[in-house]
């Protein structure tokens, strides 16, 4: 661990810089406004202002309370998933792994819509149990409601991350504890879930950051006591200077940093490398019949609830009618017609600045992951906190303050302003997608364990080479998982892009849907544009497990490594 | 991998984004997509050498956007319903003059001016709220359909409503000051706390109303006309009325400062007030009422016409009034209903439950509740009150304001918290 290199502190400084052009500027930019007087000086007024305000107290304890038990609730349904479909034969493993990321590709409002027209007040559900029993069950009411559709949204946070690193451990730990007598429950709680807990508490801390700081579903569910729609409702309505509501995106930042800082003390006091890997994967275990009818019976249920929103919205994008009915009466293909006729542009800009901004991060988020984990280089935690610092940063504040910095700067060679460009759309997306994909790095390279880049430096590679054939490698699942999250998510980003759209041919899929989804005849071809997107994205999703699957190391007796 | 990277890279480049655009009209706008592409289509039949741009944003991103952008690259037009969406651009000295509109168009809608006095944007349509509601939903739930916004105070409503917040949603600002306005300051605000007391939801986008009524989550939803007309038109199981406390009011369109090409601007601007223009807004599936009276002799039969007497808007809309005491209003709406929903729901079942337990008889337990219910926070005579208007209306970066309106938030907060906390305490013992 004692290595700095020159050009390694000059990889870093590059980064730093980047770091601080695309982020710190513009947030700097739009939140000294929650330090401002109103005369140029500075002052704390607004703080004490906000913890006045009990409403602002009670936002906070609801955020809180709606983000852990989220956690709790995604925990419940990913882990089951991710230790039956890794470490267990197991038919379709990869449909599953797949399919378990889907709900992500959905942007959050349109999900939750979704969701509405099956389980709400008079969704598919309660209508049949209406009909059949006499009541309804307010699965879409309130703050739980808003656990129920976030746990459905953001477990795969948790799957990825944990399929990765379940991938990744050492198998003669488990043989092992097998060889001593150990299995099932007592096998899994007291080794491979600590062996891979780093990759768990990565995706945990996503999930609680990302539930803390959410805003669309809150608001699809009218539930506005939470502190992101607070800071949301503030800014919008009282106006774009309203302190306050700077002051509680500052406190989310600060939020989310700690949590990331905590998740990271936590891992960081054990050691969770492992030496050997790759080649030495464990084989699959087999499941009798009995569990294996449960553990099918398990994923059936569980795929078959965080699925519904897709279901959803696929009737709803073949539907003419669907009003106050279990099911839509009249079904139509024209809304995929008229989806096709006007926006198949916006599905290409999707891929162009989806791919090529999450390209960027995972290239960024494995150099930092390194530079952290492997060098000595003084300050390296600053890039890793400054990053976390965008996970925090809501899309209508980036939005504004790129807005704000860029205004008037051009791209050279005559490429026009560059708030009027499509790279804008991949700099905001990769700015606030890169946590996604550090997070997964930094778990992937937690594993490595350093002997093996000592031992390939020993017998004389150089040290750019043992990143390029070591290291880089046996990160390769976790890379791919950061690439897929920041992809997907990015794909379906809407707060930033709203904002930073100046030409609906530059427009990518999310605001196409969002445009749609603002007129009553638009509800069909929105939900059309939605199904698109979904497919198109597991399409690539499962294709790029298979691309994993084919260049691992294969262990003869093994399936596909996710 | 890397050469398809780079292909599609070098087409993205070639393809689009980075040619050069003339004569182009940038309007920003918060319509949907249904009426801004028949009028895309329209305009760039009649001036060939134009290019119409849309951007659709909602009002506030909307307001953002044209903020932050550079004179000389703004957008060209502004156009979305809430009036003072275009106060705001014109106090940031953001709208430029335009001229003459044509004369057809009135002056004055009821009492309404449907141009700005100033003449920085002009009324392009005409819009009111109503009642819109599902007809499968109150067949199954056997509820009577509703004519009046009085009508849905009744406790048979409990649970059925859905209405947006009027510091989400601007024409919902307008309703409940026309309530407030048409009814009188506390008998409107017994009003609307009672309306929302019987709300299953206060949405926060407005569109979550009409959404929410067509798809059946709600049964009954106040709404702006063209969301229920076009929701009907588009063969929704909904119907749709005018109360007759209503206000009809204009959305309106502008020509932005400094924006590329003004004259196209401008071009735009009379294009959307002509004869053409104003015709396209009877499409079925924009049923938007025209400024332009002649337009409604080609309107459809049981059209409604604010010029001919199928509305009756009773009030006379005071809009110095409105503006006057607006953040006063939104802010008291939110501190008593939007963030108090659950109890002011709560508190309500309360009152419903006594009265049926009661079946009738006086209780002045039960009476009590209710007055700590629906009495607004504050009483008529310091609504009008200039210090707290002043207050309110300050400047957002004034830390000392800030603070000094936070603590005035704070004491209605915790007034209206324990007044539901009482009324169920006093409403659950009632005998």
């Amino acid at each position: 661990m004692t290595r700095a290199s020159p050009a390694l502190a000059a990889v870093a400084l590059a980064i730093g810089l980047l770091l601080v052009v695309f982020l710190v500027v513009p947030v700097t930019a739009v939140v000294y406004t929650a330090f401002a007087d109103g005369q140029g000086g500075f002052t704390l007024a607004h703080f004490a202002a906000f913890a006045e305000i009990s409403l602002m107290r009670e936002s906070f304890a609801n955020s809180l309370y709606v983000a852990g038990f989220t956690v709790v609730f995604a925990t419940i349904v990913a882990v089951p998933l991710a230790y039956l479909t890794v470490r267990f034969q197991f038919r379709g493993a990869v449909l599953i792994q797949t399919l378990g990321v889907l709900p992500l590709v959905m942007p959050a409002f349109v999900g939750a819509s979704a969701m509405q027209l099956l389980f709400g007040r008079s969704g598919s559900l309660n209508l049949i149990l209406k009909d059949a029993f006499g009541f309804t069950l307010p699965l879409m009411e309130g703050l739980n409601g808003v656990i129920f559709v976030e746990t459905l949204h953001y477990f795969p946070f948790i799957l990825l991350n944990l399929s990765a690193a379940l991938a990744n451990i050492d198998s003669s730990m488990e043989e092992s504890a097998q060889n001593l007598g150990s299995s099932g429950w007592r096998l899994f709680s007291r080794i491979v879930f600590p062996l891979a807990l780093p990759g768990y508490v990565a995706g945990a801390s996503l999930v609680f950051i990302k539930v803390f700081d959410d805003l669309g579903t809150p608001l699809v569910l009218n539930v506005t006591n939470m502190l992101a729609p607070q800071a949301y409702l503030r800014v919008t309505s009282i106006g774009i200077e309203d302190p306050v509501g700077y002051v509680i995106c500052v406190i989310l930042v600060l939020f989310s940093i700690a949590a990331m800082a905590g998740s990271w003390w936590f891992v960081k006091r054990r050691d969770y490398a492992v030496v050997s890997r790759g080649g030495a994967m464990a084989p699959r275990r087999k499941l009798t019949a009995w569990q294996t009818f449960l553990a099918y019976g398990w994923i059936g249920a569980v795929l078959l609830l965080v699925l519904s929103p897709h279901l959803g919205i696929l009737l709803l994008s073949f539907s003419k009618v669907w009003s106050f009915t279990v099911f839509p009466e009249q079904f139509t293909t024209a809304h995929y017609a008229t989806v096709f006729e006007d926006s198949t542009r916006m599905i290409w800009n999707t891929f162009l600045y989806c791919g090529l901004a999450a390209f960027v991060d995972v290239i960024i988020g494995t150099a930092i992951a390194y530079i952290v984990l492997r060098t000595t280089l003084p300050g390296r935690q600053i890039l890793d906190h400054l990053v976390t610092v965008a996970l925090a940063m809501p899309g209508v504040v980036l939005g504004i303050g790129y807005l704000r910095t860029f205004k008037g700067i051009e791209i050279p060679f005559g490429g026009g302003a560059l708030t009027a460009s499509w790279l804008i759309f991949v700099i905001a997306y990769a700015v606030r997608r890169l946590p996604y994909a550090l997070r997964s790095c930094v778990a992937a390279l937690q594993q490595v364990h350093p002997s093996l880049e000592e031992a390939a430096e020993n017998l004389g590679a150089s040290r750019w080479r043992v990143i390029r054939r070591v290291v880089v490698p046996l990160m390769a699942g976790g890379i791919l998982a950061g690439f897929v999250t920041s992809f997907i998510t990015a794909a379906v980003e809407i707060s930033e892009t709203i904002l930073l759209t100046s030409r609906e041919s530059l427009a990518p899929m999310s605001y196409g849907i969002y445009l749609y989804m603002q007129s009553i005849a638009g509800r069909g071809p929105g939900a059309a544009l939605g199904v698109i997107a979904v497919v198109l994205v597991a399409v690539g999703t499962y294709l790029s497990h298979r691309f994993v699957a084919a260049n691992a190391p294969q262990n003869q007796s093994t399936g596909a490594k996710p | 991998m890397k050469r398809a990277l780079a292909r599609a890279v070098a087409l993205a480049f070639a393809v689009g984004p980075f040619a050069a655009l003339a004569d182009t009209i940038t309007v920003v706008t918060s319509f949907p997509k249904e009426l801004t592409a028949a009028y895309k289509k329209a305009f760039e039949a009649k001036y060939p050498g134009d290019k119409l741009e849309i951007l659709n944003k909602n009002t506030a991103a909307g307001i953002a956007y044209v903020r932050e952008q550079p004179a000389g690259s703004r957008p060209e037009i502004f156009w979305a319903s809430a009036p003072d969406a275009f106060e705001v651009l014109s106090s940031s000295k953001l709208l430029a003059k335009i001229g003459p509109g044509n004369p057809a168009i009135p002056a004055k809608v009821g009492n309404y001016p449907v141009n700005d006095p100033e003449g920085f944007y002009r009324g392009q349509a005409l819009a009111g709220y109503g009642l819109m509601w599902n007809t499968r939903y109150l067949k199954a739930n056997n509820l009577p359909e509703p004519k009046e916004w009085a009508d849905l105070v009744k406790p048979v409503y409990f649970g059925h409503l859905a209405i947006s917040s009027p510091s989400r949603s601007g024409t919902t600002h307008l309703t409940v000051e026309t309530i407030l306005q048409g009814e009188g300051w506390n008998k409107g605000w017994e009003q609307m706390t009672a309306i929302c007391g019987n709300s299953a939801a206060i949405t926060e986008r407005s569109f979550g109303v009409p959404d929410g009524v067509s798809n059946g989550q709600f049964g009954i939803g106040l709404v702006i006309d063209f969301f229920g007309l076009a929701a009907k038109n588009s063969g929704m199981p909904v119907e749709f009325v005018y109360p007759s406390v209503t206000a009809i009011v204009p959305a309106n369109i502008a020509l932005v400062d400094g924006a590329k090409s003004p004259e196209g601007g401008k071009r735009f601007i009379e294009f959307t007030l002509s004869e053409e223009g104003q015709t396209l807004l009877l499409d079925k599936k924009i049923s938007r009422l025209p400024v332009l009276p002649s337009i409604y002799a080609k309107a459809p039969a049981g059209y409604p016409n604010p010029f001919g007497g199928t509305i009756q808007a009773k009030v006379n809309f005071n809009s110095n009034l409105s503006e006057s005491r607006y953040y006063v209003v939104l802010a008291m709406f939110d501190q008593m209903i939007t963030f108090r929903h659950k109890e002011l729901v709560a508190a309500t079942k309360a009152i419903l439950e006594a009265e049926k337990r009661l079946g009738g008889r006086k209780s002045p337990a039960l009476d009590e509740a209710r007055k700590l219910v629906l009495t607004p926070v504050v009483d008529e005579k310091q609504a009008a009150d200039p210090k707290l208007l002043a207050l309110f209306k300050a400047k957002k970066t004034d830390a000392e304001a800030s603070k000094a309106k936070a603590k005035v938030e704070e004491e209605w907060a915790a007034k209206v918290k324990a007044n539901y906390a009482k009324a169920m305490e006093l409403a659950s013992g009632a005998k």
